[in-house]
């Protein structure tokens, strides 16, 4: 990939402040890029920080408490962090959109899904409200939503789940963004409906040529939509690659828990499933470490005292941790 | 394969929708608010066109006729001035009327600004909040009193002096809606469409705040009209000359001994008044908030 990604994230350090305590950091030195119809994922467990690593690419964190420490966040080669409140609103679902994982609750329970999907188009290319309406009906039908002439004048308790999340979807693509956020898009949905959605990001992605982000903790949706793979733990990236390197060689012991925790078919039924022991460390208590050596087998006394740098260990595939690069790897 | 989702969803829908309320929930919620709906409805129609319809002027003292009880020539009796009460009750409905809708609109008018504001803004919210605390401290009939010593008795007066009290409670009342609603995620999902914040106030947060908004509005129309009365009772209210409601009680108490009626038939008007914005009000409580209807 020589081309220039379209979106980058650079060392970002996202940090919540407290009253006068030192800021806790809720994710650090974070760096990806994704390209032009290229799709990462983000995997990790609650609270690891992806959804933050999302609302900060488009400043939405919580305010006032949380904030973006360091590090840039670089559309097309423009610095977001740096922007002013109105270029920032400007980018926001136009070049870069975001589902979230709620299908229920995004949606305003007290406006049609036409005016909402309208409305985004309204405010970032100002056409009349006629043509705004015609975008909307448009995009319910690229969405795949049967009779999208009735559902545009319905409300949202009108429409099942998984039709609100594909108005969702046909809301953050109304203006064809570059870089689509899906933050655990499936999650609240039906096995069935996740793969119909899956299916239907993916073929507008083909359509678009839209960088896609996916967050996710399901390890079987990274293994279908995925280029690439991002491994995030407690606020850090711990591993990346392409798929196939994440899934023929996970590197990271964090990885590996992950995968030896997926359930098979015909593992042996009655058996428990594996699990990785222990908790993640609270924000405010991480190890001097390594953040996972307390839950990690093969920890040693170095993982507890020093936090492993990232290493490269094959084509694009970088891993933190002691027992890959520098001596160990000899 | 998105057509079956539809077919689920309907065939979900259908049993609960069949179920027939019971009759007595069928009659709260439909028959008892179309009632005072249409009762709200006679009774402002007749404040309206009380110059064509009453058979009398309501000044127009007749000194032969005093005391007169009800009659085929004066329905509702007379006055110690020989006035036509029924005349005069018609009249005093327009008071009624004028102040219960001001004092409603003018309240909820000024609480929904001053409460989106303490909504939204936190550092607004602290100072506001605490200046509507010391507005609900204020007892009504005092304000007015004090507002009536200060300035001339005018209709106008009464009506400022029942806002005043009135604002902090929608001001509450918004400002609980806006701070619930702001922390939804669709509000959220709204920014990150690039929403800008007056359109998000308006668009978005806003019409939630409506439907209890009018309930709240039905329930301040009501005791407006209430304290109107009071107000002109104790003659701190509608200058004497004017008749409403409450100036006719109150001249016509110091018969009540001889001519009851004097009092009686303003008496009724002002209930079936209060009375029925009241079961109005309850009745759109219930159709616009689903969710507690069912719980009662």
């Amino acid at each position: 990939m020589a081309q220039e990604p379209v979106l980058a994230v650079e060392s970002l350090r996202v940090e919540f402040a407290t009253g006068d305590a030192p800021p806790v950091v809720a994710v650090s030195d974070m760096s990806f890029e994704v390209h032009r119809g290229e799709t990462l994922c983000i995997v990790g467990e609650s609270g690891c920080g992806k959804s933050l690593t999302a609302l900060s690419i488009l400043r939405l964190l919580p305010r006032p408490y949380g904030r973006i420490g360091a590090g840039r966040v670089l559309l097309d080669g423009r610095d977001l962090t740096t922007v002013s409140e109105a270029e920032i609103r400007a980018v926001r679902g136009r070049a870069i959109s975001m589902i979230f994982q709620e299908p229920m609750t995004s949606l305003n329970p007290v406006l049609t899904v036409g005016r909402q999907i309208a409305e985004t188009v309204m405010v970032h290319e100002g056409l009349s409200w006629q043509d705004c309406m015609d975008r909307a009906l448009e995009m319910l039908r690229q969405v795949r939503i049967p009779e999208p002439e009735r559902r545009l004048h319905e409300y949202p308790h009108q429409l099942s789940g998984g039709m609100r999340q594909r108005v969702m979807i046909a809301m953050a693509l109304a203006c064809r963004p570059r870089v689509l956020l899906a933050d655990e898009p499936t999650t609240a949905l039906d096995v069935t409906i996740q793969a119909q959605i899956l299916d239907l990001i993916r073929d507008l992605q083909q359509e678009t040529g839209a960088a896609v982000v996916l967050i996710t903790h399901d390890l079987g949706v990274v293994a279908e939509m995925a280029q690439r793979v991002l491994v995030m733990y407690a606020g850090s990236k711990v591993e990346e690659g392409s798929v196939e390197e994440i899934f023929d060689a996970p590197s990271h012991p964090y990885t590996r828990g992950l995968m030896a925790a997926m359930p098979h078919l015909g593992g042996g039924r009655g058996k428990r499933l594996n699990e990785i022991p222990g908790v993640v460390p609270a924000l405010d208590a991480r190890p001097p470490g390594c953040a996972f050596a307390p839950r990690c087998m093969q920890a040693v006394a170095r993982c507890h005292a020093e936090a492993p740098p990232l290493v490269q260990i094959g084509g694009t595939h970088t891993v933190a941790c002691w027992a890959h690069g520098q001596g160990a790897r000899a | 394969m998105a057509a079956s989702e539809v077919t689920a969803a309907t065939a979900a829908v259908a049993p609960t929708a069949r179920r027939r309320p019971s009759r007595l929930r069928r009659i709260r919620r439909y028959l008892l608010p179309a009632m005072g709906a249409v009762l709200l409805v006679i009774l402002i129609l007749s404040a309206l066109v009380a110059p064509w319809m009453a058979p009398y002027d309501p000044f127009e003292m007749n000194v032969v006729d005093r005391l007169l009880p009800p009659n085929e020539a004066y329905w509702f009796g007379t006055d110690a001035y020989g006035r036509d009460i029924f005349s005069r009750t018609l009249y005093g409905g327009r008071v009624s009327l004028v102040v219960g809708a001001s004092v409603a609109l003018a309240s909820t008018a000024i609480g929904l600004l001053i409460g989106v504001i303490a909504g939204y803004f936190r550092m607004a919210d602290a100072i506001l909040m605490r200046i509507m605390d010391g507005l609900m401290a204020i007892p009504g009939i005092l304000l007015a009193i004090g507002l009536m010593s200060l300035t001339r008795a005018s209709i106008w007066v009464v009506i400022v002096a029942i806002t005043i009290p009135e604002v902090p409670r929608v001001v509450r009342l918004v400002r609980s809606v806006v701070l619930s609603v702001r922390e939804q995620v669709y509000i959220q999902a709204a920014t990150a469409i690039g929403t800008r914040f007056p359109r998000l106030m308006v668009r978005h947060i806003l019409p939630s705040t409506f439907a209890p908004l009018i309930v709240q509005a039905t329930y301040i129309a009501a005791s407006a009209v209430l304290l109107e009365s009071y107000l002109s009772f104790l003659g701190v209210g509608t200058p004497p000359e004017i008749p409403s409601w409450g100036n006719i009680i109150a001249e016509g108490r110091l018969y009540v001994q001889i001519a009851f009626w004097n009092i009686l038939f303003p008496s009724i008007f002002l209930a079936l008044m209060v009375l029925s914005i009241n079961v109005l009000g309850d009745g759109l409580r219930d159709m616009l908030d689903p969710r507690l209807a069912r719980r009662l």
